[in-house]
């Protein structure tokens, strides 16, 4: 049986061009370029690395949002991937993580049978990371975030990965069917390629409303979702770091102690 | 009238975009100052199908157009002139005639290797003695009965010390000259007889192999033919009509690349108090630059546009190479000019891309050649 994974990815605005609206404090997306989350495209290799491996595994990009979110699934496609979903609908727009994950978890459930899920750690718009967690609660699989490394056994079920904290990394078992959250350190994403763009018009790219994921509109969407952005706003950079000087470790020690106490730090 | 790409061309230029800033930036001083040919740059290009960007996916190319590849060169020339040269070469002189002229057999042989980067191609026209005037080809093929023999010398071949394939023109018939007296031919590296001669010390694209080719009792299959006995003339010149879609789109990438640093420089490098940017005498240099930019740009994609639709597209590549490879040079100039003393030191890229520019006028036909062409196509009719 072909090896079915599902990867979740978000187009978002690249923030090293991103500007905030000084009076609105929101962000301000006219003219900024929307590219695939970063993360994301992280996971999608992974999930393109199996299919190197094993070429009958299928791999379908799943997103939600505007209509334009369609070329971030075109490029997926490009990349290698073999079939877009794209779940756009004016009802879902404003949605929250909880509300997100709500119409991700119905289209995945109109997806039907698969193996695996990969998603980004998080966006680089919200840096929330709790999507994909959400999503695997929602639809009962056992998950793994921060993933930085994958291996999977040739049964195709058993996976060990390497998930990294910020004190240490534990190496967990699991098997499929599972959802995984990728951060960079899981490889480095491929380009699109020549041959794959002019593939990618060929292959399916499918556009869902709401109605087509029979999603309870009474969870999704700005209204029914239980957070909002209150503000957004560009953190004041901060001061510059102070070289601590020293010719020993303990006059080092002992200057650092000095110059917490005169800023009351400790 | 559409002057919209497609968004297959528009997604080509962000990938070769995006993999010209990753691996061909980092690199391209380096590799100019070191004169050394980026065999892992070519290698990754391959694997993303940059190497036979306009041809079939049945033969090995990424199914791409003529604007797809005229783009895909523009952007690596943009960061590096070496670079978007030996992508040229490779296709429009070398994939490109075996696709258009080929047998079936010499299509599987040489060009699906060539299409996806497998080997590498290059094209031998230019002799000591016949560099415009190609019809005074000295290099001689002589019909065995069971093979060629090639006796003579090619000068200036681009790729030459790293290719596999090479497309050869050599004279057939004497008496005949341009009027069926030459033939073309498909010679492999390795052949009997068959040596690359003297690297070329050059002024720019440091980073491409410029060599010799000689030819001793060189032994050439007779299936090596490329097309008809006599027709290697008109291979010759249908191929240099794509190849100046090519240079053309590798000045387009240089001006561009001058303009994109220079722009950052004026905006970063302060003078009597203010930014070079808010200096409207030099503003109206980059007002100028962006211009011809601008008209080189549609000049390049109409004449790979027309190739794409099988119009006659002599004069207008000819019109695209004149027009590019002086605004290459004009833009590149000016960009040295509006860095000041930083502009003629080779820590800041322009010096490197004046150097590159150059070239642009005068290979695959000078900017003379070009006007040739194209007032020839004006009192022609």
């Amino acid at each position: 049986m072909a090896f079915k994974i599902i990867v979740c990815a978000k187009q978002v605005p690249d923030t090293s061009e991103v500007k905030i609206d000084p009076v609105k404090k929101t962000i301000m997306r006219e003219g900024v370029p929307s590219i695939l989350n970063h993360d994301d495209a992280n996971a999608l290799e992974e999930a393109l690395k199996i299919k190197d491996q094993y070429p009958d595994t299928t791999i379908t990009v799943i997103t939600m949002g505007p209509p334009q979110a369609k070329d971030m699934l075109l490029e997926c496609l490009a990349m290698g991937a073999d079939e877009g979903v794209l779940v756009s609908d004016r009802a879902v727009g404003g949605s929250d993580t909880w509300a997100t994950s709500n119409v991700l978890a119905a289209a995945i459930a109109k997806l039907g049978e698969f193996d695996l899920i990969f998603a980004g750690r998080q966006a680089i718009d919200g840096d929330t990371a709790q999507v994909g967690p959400q999503l695997a609660e929602k639809l009962g699989l056992p998950q793994v975030t921060y993933v930085a490394e994958f291996k999977i056994d040739q049964n195709m079920k058993d996976i060990t990965v390497k998930r990294v904290l910020e004190d240490g990394y534990e190496l967990i078992k699991i098997q499929t069917p599972c959802m995984l959250t990728a951060i960079k350190e899981l490889n480095v994403p491929r380009y699109m390629s020549i041959g794959g763009i002019y593939d990618a018009g060929q292959k399916e790219c499918k556009v869902w409303n709401a109605k087509d994921i029979a999603v309870d509109l009474d969870t999704v969407g700005l209204e029914a979702s239980p957070t909002n952005v209150f503000r957004s706003f560009t953190p004041a950079p901060k001061d510059k770091g102070m070289m601590i000087q020293g010719d020993t470790q303990k006059d080092l020690a002992q200057n650092l102690l000095i110059n917490l106490k005169a800023k009351h730090v400790i | 009238m559409n002057f919209n790409l497609t968004k297959e061309q528009e997604f080509v230029r962000k990938m070769v975009r995006e993999f010209s800033i990753a691996e061909v930036r980092p690199i391209a001083a380096d590799i100019d100052k070191e004169h050394r040919f980026p065999t892992e740059t070519i290698k990754k290009m391959s694997k993303y199908g940059l190497m036979g960007v306009p041809f079939p996916k049945e033969l090995g190319g990424a199914g791409g157009d003529h604007i797809a590849y005229a783009i895909t060169v523009e952007e690596l020339s943009r960061e590096c002139a070496s670079t978007g040269v030996i992508c040229s070469a490779h296709t429009s002189l070398c994939a490109w005639p075996i696709w258009a002229w080929g047998t079936d057999e010499q299509k599987e042989k040489y060009m699906i290797p060539l299409a996806k980067g497998e080997k590498l191609g290059a094209f031998g026209l230019t002799e000591p003695n016949a560099g415009t005037d190609a019809g005074g080809q000295q290099t001689r093929a002589v019909d065995m009965g069971d093979h060629w023999l090639l006796n003579g010398a090619k000068v200036f071949i681009t790729n030459g010390g790293y290719a596999d394939v090479f497309v050869v023109a050599a004279m057939t018939d004497k008496a005949k000259g341009t009027k069926g007296g030459i033939s073309a031919f498909i010679v492999e590296k390795g052949f009997d007889g068959f040596s690359i001669g003297k690297t070329e010390d050059k002024m720019g694209i440091c980073a491409s192999s410029t060599t010799e080719l000689i030819f001793q009792n060189c032994k050439v299959p007779k299936e090596n033919l490329l097309g008809k006995v006599g027709e290697g003339f008109k291979v010759a010149m249908s191929t240099l009509d794509g190849g100046r879609i090519g240079i053309a789109s590798q000045a387009l990438g240089i001006a561009q690349g001058a303009l994109d640093v220079t722009v950052e420089y004026m905006k970063t490098r302060k003078q009597f108090g203010k930014s070079l940017s808010k200096m409207q005498g030099i503003q109206f240099d980059i007002a100028e630059m962006k211009t011809r930019i601008e008209a080189s740009r549609l000049l390049v994609y109409k004449a790979a546009d027309m190739k794409d639709k099988h119009l006659a597209y002599g004069p207008a590549s000819a019109m695209a190479k004149l027009f590019a490879a002086e605004t290459a040079m004009y833009v590149t100039t000016k960009a040295v000019q509006l860095h000041g003393g930083y502009g003629y030191i080779k820590d800041y890229p322009v010096e490197r891309m004046m150097r590159d520019a150059k070239i642009t006028e005068i290979y695959e036909g000078t900017s003379e050649v070009q006007k040739m062409v194209i007032a020839a196509s004006v009192f022609s009719k």
